[in-house]
């Protein structure tokens, strides 16, 4: 287990230098001047153009300005951004519980819903249940996230005016954010129907972000069942008068669950991929929100250190996702 | 009143390629006590036969038999809840692959204490104490280590050792062992037959045995089931059967039995057992007999007399086994 945490650790380190590489890259291979977006329509004088140019250190060579920014992040200065002026760090600090609370709820919606599905669908294969559930997640999973979005907006907070059509909480409440989260915040406030509103603001975003990695979930558990439905073991356990619940959720989703842990850490890529749509879509001030921003803005130092955090978040899930898979699978776990 | 008694069992496959006979009208009796052992080539439908008895084919199966009865109770309409009352406690049944055959997630003591949890009324404390009873009983040196065991730490021997704790785990009063030495060393192959005979005597339990090994038929069977192709050809007391051999299938695989060889597999004898694209009209062991005529290869034999071993023969032979019969 040690060494397969070492050899993890040592994977990481690598990525994390690639990654660090690739996000000063892409900012910078979109055509568009960050100065000369920060003046914006006024326009500037060749004097002050150069004078920011040295400012920002644009007029090194490009080696020179990642070697700056490889040393800065490694001492865990990203910088700051060129239009808050405020550091990079502090930022994505104070948006990320946003993107955080919304991608919990939308991955944990997505497994709660997606592994039971998978597993009535792979027990009553070619049953009715089987079909529509099946059919269900193909169409979860090739719909457009912008339209499919759109269309329960116009349906539950436009028609029927169930849920707010965007942001986190309602403007009737103010309290303070000491956790970022605001189902938690909301309860600490202690105000009367903030945490409804809370929820309510959560819900169509949840399900909007939740629906690819449901269905991704749900097709890989019912195909894991399946596979492991015909196993020697599974008769064994049937020889044993078991349960039908007990072989199927214990024995047979125990092993499905192999495959299906790796997907679900693949979908949490995914799912801030996703982020970045749904928190646009639903002006949820978060950092996909942020990035899309200042993109926009050419916002340098904010793109950079924004993608390389996002990158290792992800790292940082995969290293997790890795561990449980040992864990839940005692022929990795034992190995010596 | 026997333990187990089948009628008339047949299974059918849905297929690929339209439906498959795998086992066809056999008849199949066991004795409170006996052993019966199996016998037949690969595919001859010994392992889907008793599958289907237990009820643990897939879904791809059809089962239909006239009588399907064990310890008096009728297991073709009994609920399933009533099933599982009976699988696994009365009946158990461990498999070729002990590898395969255990789940891998799980330790091994783990799996012996769920069969005990799933019959019996015992206790945390009581399971534990019967879960090592029973890997003593089966020989497992060092229990209390090996009940954190996973499978795969095991070895094939200690594996197989395992499924038979977790079979004769709620004291059955049949046990199937399909293949159970296959998988294994020859030299743990004979740890476990003993193990299993010995077992069966000390519990009085009928024992089911399908091998593949005339000699293991000739030390350990009171009784004999030859199959072929789906068909029960022959069912005699094991005394009996190698003497007089009635049915020509049976005649051919005693005569091509080396005489106290070392070699005690299964003997060849020419030609192949047909499958599901080329069952021949009649008896369906024509192609390969010796005394086949024109009436064997048009119409069914019909199942003789008990005197007969039951063969399924026009022709059974009557003269004890000689060299002629093949
Ligand atoms: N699930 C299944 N679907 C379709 N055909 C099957 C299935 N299981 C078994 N069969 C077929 O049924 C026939 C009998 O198989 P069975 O496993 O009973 O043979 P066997 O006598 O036990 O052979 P062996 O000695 O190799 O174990 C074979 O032709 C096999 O291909
Ligand atoms: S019925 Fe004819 S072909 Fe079949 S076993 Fe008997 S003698 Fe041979
Ligand atoms: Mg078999």
């Amino acid at each position: 287990m040690l060494r397969f945490l070492f050899s993890r650790l040592a994977t990481f380190f690598v990525t994390f230098v690639g990654v660090t590489l690739i996000s000063f890259a892409f900012i910078r291979v979109i055509p568009g001047d960050p100065i000369i977006v920060m003046a914006g329509e006024r326009g500037m004088s060749q004097e002050r153009y150069e004078e920011l140019s040295r400012q920002y250190g644009f007029d090194q060579p490009l080696l020179t300005q990642f070697w700056d920014y490889l040393t800065g992040v490694l001492q865990g200065d990203l910088g700051q951004s060129f239009v808050t002026k405020k550091p990079v760090w502090d930022e994505f600090f104070a948006l990320f519980p946003a993107t955080l609370e919304l991608s919990l709820c939308a991955i944990i919606l997505a497994i709660a819903l997606g592994i039971p599905a998978g597993v009535i669908a792979a027990v009553n294969r070619g049953k009715f249940f089987d079909r529509a559930l099946m059919s269900s997640a193909l169409v979860g999973y090739s719909m457009p996230i912008f339209w499919w979005a759109l269309l329960l907006i116009i349906v539950f907070s436009g028609n029927l005016g169930w849920t707010p059509v965007s942001g986190r909480m309602g403007l009737l409440y103010y309290f303070p954010t000491p956790t970022g989260f605001m189902l938690i915040d909301s309860l600490l406030s202690g105000q009367d129907g903030a945490f409804t509103s809370a929820i309510r603001h959560l819900i169509l975003p949840t399900i909007v972000l939740a629906t690819i990695p449901l269905a991704v979930i749900a097709r890989q558990t019912r195909s894991a069942m399946l596979e492991v439905l015909s196993e020697d073991y599974i008769r064994t356990a049937r020889a044993k008068g078991l349960k039908p619940w007990r072989i199927n959720g214990l024995h047979a989703l125990r092993n499905a669950m192999i495959p299906v842990i790796t997907v679900i850490g693949l979908s949490v890529g995914t799912l801030l991929a996703g982020a970045i749509l749904t928190e646009t879509i639903f002006s949820w001030p978060g950092i996909g929100k942020w990035m899309v921003d200042s993109i926009f803005r050419r916002d340098y130092p904010v793109v950079q250190g924004g993608l390389l955090l996002v990158a290792v978040v992800v790292m940082i899930v995969n290293l997790i996702v890795d561990m449980l898979y040992g864990l839940i699978n005692p022929r990795i776990r034992t190995r010596k | 009143m026997a333990l187990l008694n089948i009628r008339n069992l047949s299974v059918d496959f849905a297929t690929g390629g339209g439906s498959f006979r795998a086992v066809d009208g056999v008849d199949v009796t066991v004795e409170a006590g006996e052993v019966l052992a199996i016998v037949g080539e690969s595919g001859s439908g010994k392992s889907v036969s008793m599958l289907a008895a237990m009820g643990l084919l897939p879904w791809t199966a059809t089962v239909t038999a006239d009588e399907l009865t064990f310890d008096g109770k009728d297991l073709r309409n009994l609920s399933p809840s009533a099933r599982r009352k009976v699988i696994g406690r009365d009946v158990a049944m461990i498999f070729q692959e002990p590898m395969s055959s255990l789940n891998p997630c799980f330790t091994v003591g783990f799996q012996i204490r769920e069969a005990l949890a799933q019959h019996l009324n015992l206790d945390r404390a009581a399971r534990k104490k019967r879960a090592l009873e029973l890997m003593e009983m089966v020989g497992i040196p060092a229990p209390e280590k090996r009940l954190n065991a996973f499978p795969h730490q095991l070895s094939g021997g200690m594996n197989q050792r395992v499924m038979i704790a977790m079979a004769i785990a709620c004291g059955p009063k049949l046990l199937i062992a399909d293949e159970p030495t296959t998988a294994l060393d020859v030299t743990i192959q004979a740890q476990i037959l003993d193990l299993l005979t010995g077992l069966q005597r000390d519990a009085g339990m009928g024992l089911i045995l399908i091998t593949h090994d005339m000699g293991v038929v000739a030390e350990t069977a009171h009784r004999v089931a030859v199959q072929y192709a789906g068909w029960k050809v022959e069912d005699q007391p094991v005394k009996d059967l190698f003497q007089t051999p009635h049915h020509p299938y049976t005649a051919a695989l005693l005569a091509a039995l080396p005489e106290r060889a070392t070699e005690r597999r299964l003997p060849t004898i020419p030609g192949v057992v047909p499958g599901q694209f080329d069952r021949p009209q009649g008896c369906l062991f024509s192609p390969r007999c010796a005394f086949a005529d024109d009436r064997c290869r048009s119409t069914l034999p019909p199942v003789q007399p008990p005197e007969l071993g039951r063969a399924r023969c026009h022709y059974p032979l009557m003269a004890p086994a000689t060299e002629e019969a093949q």
